[in-house]
């Protein structure tokens, strides 16, 4: 045998705009990097770096509980409440949403596609965007964090909702309607009892991520541990930012155990 | 059907949890809303300023478009090279995370454990925090998104790295291969696209986070989220959120495209 | 009674899923549909009770046409109909009386099904139907903890509980084991013969449709080929219905051997 083997099999040709992918994606990061002044770097960084360290090896544990107020607990304590307030708000209000959104609740397309469009524009907004205009319109403090969450989580959980109902076995619902059954009670026998248990899945989930949402909020004033951390950041009271960033660490590795472990038993 | 006669129904069971289930969700909103002093009769007299500031917002000042879109392009060059640097970080710390890939206990665990305590923090606290060590800038920003992506990418990595075919893994052995010629023979075709799509999906949350680390002065578009609203010029604030939105959805669009083509 | 006047269902792709039948079933009967699959025995059961709508025609459901009822008059028509799936269509992850008790939504305004007040009378008949099929020690287990079979008898007992005239049953057993598919079609005869309920059943297995017919009705192309009593219908009958003499798989009984 002194056939060569390319007469036999012929090697694949590559994709011949595989180059020109490779090119863009070099000038990409040509423009990105360039653009990037690497000068700006204090010298006192790695004095504040150890500052930090230190401060997180040896916490400020007088900050955890203050008498008179605004401390540690009650910063963690608000931020828990503002994630567990927007959580459920957003639930309530995507709801409906969620529904108007999904392709098999509706006749046509027009009606779920506006629904999507809807929930991608409000995930879009960021929560810290419509935290500061909640602010400006219920004064600052948690409760503007509360709404900004609750409006923000919107975007996502009713999309994920939407989902679960465009998932849902269709079975039921017609065994429903067979029997003579109007539309809010097949919404109610035939479609909750399918979807609840995802819902409240990714509701947990949504909680998970507002607690971290929750504990930046007070950087720009909408309540929760934020605002005691960016004061001890500015006043370089290293010790202090120590416990805190303990403190939020703590808190939310014991609510994701939490959450997970009721999830797992859900699905 | 006859129905006179009463059949002995069965015990239905007990619906004790339901109800505990019930209060302790109540007494947590409730609590809740104690805590934030969350009131509907703020909400109802807060309604209407909201109002004053959406009408303000309109007609959006397009002129200021202008002097935003330098601040716009910083924005997307922090999350792509934060997103790049976090993505190859997160090879080898997904490598040694993935049970099956790391035997040893001593070394896969105490890497978890830092994985896991990244993730706890938020990206804009990271910010924060590097601004404090390096100063006001786009490189804080990039730190902390590098930082935040390495968290995610790594997780979502390690997680798809554990549920691979394990046939390849164990015919390279057969071979007599080392560790790691069997990660680049079995491992990395096996891998590859979901890692790609993991990084775009990073790409995606760190183009909006990017957006508002100039709160905490880290760069980017956020700054002037603060400046206009600072001086209440609602109608600059306005193009600025609509910018976002339209580059937000364009990303997330063309992305979620390339991903789909991936997988 | 169910009379079918000239039905015919064209989709939307042109094709005619159902040709100019005329049919007339009357109380207490025990009609199998037979024909290959694709002959528009789904489409025709499926167009008595309306979940597809036909393109002409008309049905009568006791002398009410069904094809020109709109909102409540149609729901109420519906509410004598049962129908029966072949992947049974119960919620798995609800309780199997709340699968019965869902069969009786139609009698009540929506706020009270929705409370899950039923009235005792409700609980009554859920609980007898689950009697009468033999499971009612399952009433609080989730639907989903039992087996098709079983599944299969909660869906019988929801239309039991639904007190339907009709009971419109789609491949009843196409999902079952033979074993289990002789007691639900067991079940289904016994309820006939008992309560004198009308029973439409389409069926795939020539030796099934002559062990529980009274009246075969032989579907090809979408129309009509045969309609008769099951003595009358013969292997060389059941050959032109098919298009082609009965194969081993068209035998429940091949398949036990």
């Amino acid at each position: 045998m002194t056939k060569p083997w390319n007469t036999l099999v012929q090697r694949p040709k590559k994709n011949r705009y595989r180059w020109l992918i490779y090119l863009a994606l070099a000038a990409v990061y040509v423009w990105a990097f360039s653009g990037v002044p690497f000068t700006g770097i204090k010298e006192t960084a790695v004095q504040i770096t150890k500052s930090i360290v230190s401060g997180i090896f040896s916490p400020d544990w007088g900050f955890v509980y203050l008498p008179e107020g605004e401390d540690l607990l009650r910063g963690l304590l608000d931020t828990l409440a503002i994630s567990v307030l927007g959580t459920f708000i957003s639930t309530l209000l995507c709801l409906p949403l969620a529904f108007w959104a999904a392709v098999n609740m509706s006749n046509s397309r027009a009606i779920s596609g506006s629904g999507k469009m809807l929930l991608s524009f409000i995930r879009a907004v960021p929560e810290m965007v419509l935290a500061l205009m909640f602010i400006k319109a219920v004064g600052p403090g948690s409760f503007a964090g509360v709404l900004a969450l609750g409006l923000h989580s919107v975007g996502m959980l009713g999309k994920l909702f939407a989902d679960e109902v465009e998932n849902m076995d269709k079975g039921p619902v017609e065994a429903l309607l067979s029997s003579g059954a109007n539309q809010l009670q097949i919404l109610w026998f035939a479609v909750l009892p399918q979807v609840l248990p995802g819902f409240l899945s990714y509701m947990l989930y949504r909680f998970e991520i507002n607690m971290r949402s929750a504990t930046i909020l007070g950087v720009i004033g909408a309540g929760g541990i934020g605002t005691p951390l960016i004061f001890a950041l500015s006043t370089r009271n290293w010790d202090r930012v120590g416990i805190i960033l303990l403190g939020i660490v703590i808190l939310i590795t014991i609510i994701d155990l939490i959450s997970g472990a009721i999830r797992r038993r859900l699905v | 059907m006859n129905t006179n006669k009463s059949l002995p129904h069965p015990k239905p069971p007990s619906k004790l949890k339901h109800y505990l289930t019930a209060a302790i969700v109540i007494l947590l909103l409730w609590g809740s809303s104690v805590q934030t002093e969350a009131t509907m009769g703020e909400l109802i007299e807060g309604f209407p300023n909201m109002f004053d500031l959406l009408a303000e917002m309109f007609p959006p000042k397009w002129t200021y478009f202008d002097n935003i879109v330098g601040a716009m392009l910083e924005t997307i060059r922090m999350a792509l090279i934060g997103t790049t640097i976090g993505a190859i970080l997160a090879i080898p710390v997904a490598l040694l995370s993935a049970s099956n890939i790391t035997k040893s206990w001593w070394l896969r665990h105490p890497v978890r454990f830092v994985l896991n305590l990244i993730r706890t923090i938020p990206d804009l606290l990271l910010a924060a925090i590097f601004v404090a060590i390096v100063g006001i800038g786009p490189l804080p920003g990039t730190m902390a998104l590098a930082v935040f992506s390495l968290g995610l990418i790594a997780k979502l990595s390690y997680e798809a790295l554990e549920s691979i075919d394990r046939g390849p893994l164990e015919a390279m052995t057969a071979v007599g291969a080392g560790s790691l010629q069997r990660i680049w023979y079995a491992v990395i075709p096996q891998i590859q696209a979901h890692f790609m799509s993991f990084t775009l999906y990073t790409f995606e949350i760190n183009v909006r986070a990017a957006a508002v680390l100039g709160l905490v002065g880290a760069g980017g578009i956020g700054h002037y989220y603060e400046i206009t609203l600072g001086f209440l010029e609602y109608d600059k604030t306005c193009v600025i959120i609509l910018f976002t939105l339209g580059i937000v959805l364009l990303i997330d669009y063309s992305s979620t495209k390339l991903r789909e083509k991936l997988l | 009674m169910i009379e079918l006047r000239n039905v015919t269902k064209l989709y939307p792709n042109g094709t005619k899923g159902l040709n100019q039948i005329n049919l007339t079933f009357g109380e207490g009967e025990f009609i199998v549909i037979v024909g290959l699959s694709g002959a528009g025995k789904s489409t025709l059961l499926r167009s008595i009770n309306r979940l597809h709508d036909i393109s002409e025609g008309d049905i009568l459901i006791d002398g009410k046409s069904i094809t020109s009822a709109k909102g409540r008059q149609l729901r109420l028509i519906r509410r004598n109909i049962g129908m029966i799936f072949q992947s049974f269509n119960l919620v798995k992850r609800s309780s199997v009386l709340r699968n019965v008790l869902a069969g009786r939504v139609g009698y009540h305004s929506t706020l009270r099904t929705m409370t899950g007040r039923f009235p005792e009378r409700d609980m009554n008949l859920a609980f007898e139907a689950l009697n009468r099929v033999n499971i009612i020690e399952k009433a609080y287990s989730r639907a989903d903890e039992l087996s098709g079979g079983q599944q299969q008898r909660v869906a019988i007992a929801r239309v039991l509980a639904q007190e339907a005239k009709i009971i419109l049953a789609d491949e009843p057993v196409a999902s079952l084991d033979p074993l289990t598919t002789k007691q639900v079609m067991d079940d289904l005869k016994k309820i006939n013969l008992e309560l004198g309920i009308t029973t439409i059943v389409n069926l795939h297995y020539v030796d099934l449709a002559r062990q529980y017919a009274t009246r075969i009705v032989g579907l090809r192309g979408g129309q009509v080929v045969y309609d008769g009593p099951v003595a009358e219908a013969t292997d060389e009958i059941f050959a032109e219905i098919y298009g082609r003499p009965i194969e081993e798989d068209e035998l429940l009984g091949a398949r036990r051997a």
